[in-house]
């Protein structure tokens, strides 16, 4: 099945990209080198966003996860500190990223199946006991219902003494992705957009420190999409952040800086590379030219990086770790702020801890023993990448213009339009692996026929029915009384249009369940079918 | 003329990554088969009932959250209890070795695991439904 090398007539990135067999001086033709490439630290950041890079101060390693219960998942994340990681996200299950209680019919077969149950601040409690919150910063990948989970977590950081204004992190918070990748949606677009909105506004007065988006383009590229629809998507997202933010009176010097990004890593070494530098260029233009922000903190692109999940295979899973040292080393090449690697065996489950612990290290021989971190940018200059970087970037803005033309974003994903591009680009990406075009190791070429299994993480359906006792208790200890006027608040505030962040406090400080708070605001915002496929 | 398979292709529960249903979904068209696409987030209840008025052959879920074992057990469970024994259910997702077995006892005809072609997909359901379409 494998062409021999002398076969192949075109050689095209994984996104399905033309490379020419080598770069000269002729396909850099502009004379690009003080506004376009620039230096590390400076306009238009191609070359990074810190003048040392990594000198001063390493990407973040943090590794996304949580399974089972609070309990579970508490323990889980103070091993992978123990273990030198450096920040802590979690992974919530899918009842929680859909806005239902663990006892909700829909819920049943899911708790704490793809990540930890939190139905409550008590669960939120167990999740960071002995976890100093002004001490560690803290991701949470939670979209629809991020608002609840926020005021659960800044009631949760005022029990334990911080001071809310110095804590650290980033809300995942990014619900235009839903609409166009993940699908893990509650609200329609336009109120959901108004939640996200609301996060925004209240953290840039309470949390200077926090960024209160990400807005991803992982679950983008995880969906099927090309390396240039990735971030274009993404980008063009952002933008809708940005207008919503404004409408909402808020000064864009006031919040740009917070906005945080999530890319994803896959697996074509240099097309990556060249996103990543392409993605600052870009938003660095954005926010000087379009929105006119001032301070240059508002400029810069900082980013989260995944390894591509969709990239492991469940054949030969110790493959797994070579690829995902590849698309680590992309990232940090490419100048990621902070950085998840995948675990050998998550093409079959969640990982184990010792799949866990493999991952981790793959980002510690990176920084302490490959050398890479010495010298910003290495790539700055290179023929190829900076001309790969070039393409990226003028497909991007294609794309953007495209969807600015339709209207913006929240438009074009009620015309599917991003669902449709990205379903095309996987359909092909899948035609192009099965007719042999696209080598995946140990898939369609270097296959064994027989593979001894590897052991895997069982999270075990006794966790539904703890979970479910634990919310029923809490249920009759609390106040009822408390409970309801707070929900009745909750809901006047959302018919009101006032920002319901403090509400959404009152709430959890009443131990409100999250699917008590999501039901609330469905009965003001109605629910979301997705139409377009 | 010879009748074209009908094909239920689910997303059941709550997991939203429909990549895999939506390109097997195509795949099934290309070879010629009819295919009704539920969207995301059916109940097995719904799923049951869609099969039962599409009149459909096969039925194929996609897992992708470890949901699986519960979800499958409960649409072969409705499948049973509506007496209708002659629909094909397969599957595929995120689904470790060890449940596959599993699945087989409830009924599950076939597992597709990460990295199985779509090919494989269409061979299968040829030869399981008789090799008509």
């Amino acid at each position: 099945m494998r062409k021999k090398s002398g076969e192949r007539k075109e050689f095209l990135t994984v996104s399905g990209r033309r490379i020419s067999a080598c770069y000269t001086p002729d396909d850099l033709s502009e004379s690009q080198h003080e506004d376009r490439i620039g230096l590390p630290g400076q306009f238009p950041y191609t070359r990074g966003v810190h003048a040392d890079m990594y000198r001063g101060k390493l990407w973040t390693m943090r590794q996304f996860s949580g399974y089972g219960t609070a309990l579970e998942t508490n323990r889980r994340q103070k091993f992978l500190l123990e273990q030198g990681q450096t920040g802590l996200s979690v992974a919530f299950d899918l009842p929680t990223l859909m806005g239902l209680d663990s006892d909700h019919e829909s819920a049943a077969g899911e708790v704490g199946k793809c990540g930890v149950a939190v139905d409550s601040l008590e669960d939120m409690e167990t999740l960071f006991q002995g976890i100093p919150l002004d001490q560690v910063s803290v991701s949470m990948t939670i979209n629809a219902p991020a608002a609840m989970l926020m005021a659960m977590y800044l009631v949760l950081a005022e029990k334990q003494g911080c001071q809310v204004s110095r804590l650290s992190g980033t809300l995942q918070n990014d619900i235009l992705k839903e609409y166009i990748a993940q699908k893990e949606w509650i609200y329609p677009p336009e109120p959901s957009m108004s939640l996200v909105t609301d996060v925004i506004e209240f953290c840039t007065h309470h949390l200077p420190r926090y960024n209160p988006v990400s807005i991803s383009g992982y679950h983008i590229r995880e969906a099927g999409s090309t390396a240039a629809q990735e971030l274009a998507f993404t980008l063009r997202d952002g933008i809708e952040y940005v207008e919503w933010c404004l409408d909402r009176g808020l000064n864009v010097d006031a919040f740009a800086p917070r906005l945080s990004f999530f890319f994803n890593s896959h697996n074509d070494f240099f097309e990556e590379i060249a996103k990543f530098r392409a993605a600052r260029r870009i938003w660095a233009h954005l926010m000087r030219d379009r929105f006119e922000a001032k301070d240059e903190r508002s400029w810069k692109c900082r980013f989260h990086t995944q390894t591509a999940g969709c990239s492991l295979t469940s054949q030969q899973p110790f493959t797994n770790v070579v690829r995902t040292t590849i698309q680590a080393l992309a990232g940090v090449l490419g100048g990621t702020n902070s950085l998840h690697t995948n675990s050998l065996d998550e093409a079959l489950a969640l990982p184990t801890e010792e799949a866990a612990q493999l991952a981790l290290r793959t980002q510690q021989i990176i920084a302490h023993e490959s050398g890479v971190t010495n010298t910003a940018d290495p790539f700055g200059g290179s023929y190829f990448v900076e001309t790969l970087t070039n393409e990226l970037e003028k497909d991007a803005q294609q794309y953007i213009e495209d969807i600015d033309a339709m209207g913006g974003m929240i438009r074009a994903i009620h015309e599917g339009f991003p669902q449709r591009e990205i379903h095309e680009a996987s359909y092909q990406y899948q035609k192009a692996i099965e007719a042999g075009e696209q080598t995946i190791v140990g898939v369609n070429d270097f296959v064994v026929e027989t593979e001894s299994p590897i052991e895997t993480l069982r999270i075990g359906e006794e966790v539904q029915a703890e979970q479910v006792q634990r919310l029923r208790d809490l249920r009759t200890r609390r106040s009822g009384k408390g409970v309801k006027s707070a929900l009745s608040a909750l809901q006047k505030a959302a018919r009101d249009r006032q920002n319901v962040m403090p509400f959404l406090i009152s709430a959890t400080r009443e131990y409100a369940t999250l699917g008590e708070m999501c039901d609330t605001l469905r009965e003001v915002y109605g629910t979301y079918q997705e139409t377009a496929w | 003329m010879q009748k074209k398979f009908r094909i239920l292709v689910a997303k059941p529960g709550l997991d939203g990554h429909d990549r895999g249903a939506k390109i097997v979904a195509r795949a099934l068209r290309d070879a010629g088969m009819e295919v009704i696409y539920t969207g995301l987030r059916q109940t097995p209840e719904q799923i049951v009932s869609a099969a039962v008025q599409e009149d459909v052959d096969a039925v194929g879920l996609s897992i992708l959250s470890g949901a699986h074992l519960h979800l499958f057990s409960k649409v072969m469970e409705l499948f049973r209890e509506q007496d209708i024994a002659d629909i094909l259910v397969f599957g595929g997702g995120i689904i470790p070795d060890e449940d596959i077995s599993k699945l087989k006892k409830l009924g599950v005809a076939a597992v597709f695991q990460p990295g199985s072609t779509t090919d494989e997909i269409v061979q299968f359901l040829r030869e399981a439904l008789g090799g008509q379409s």
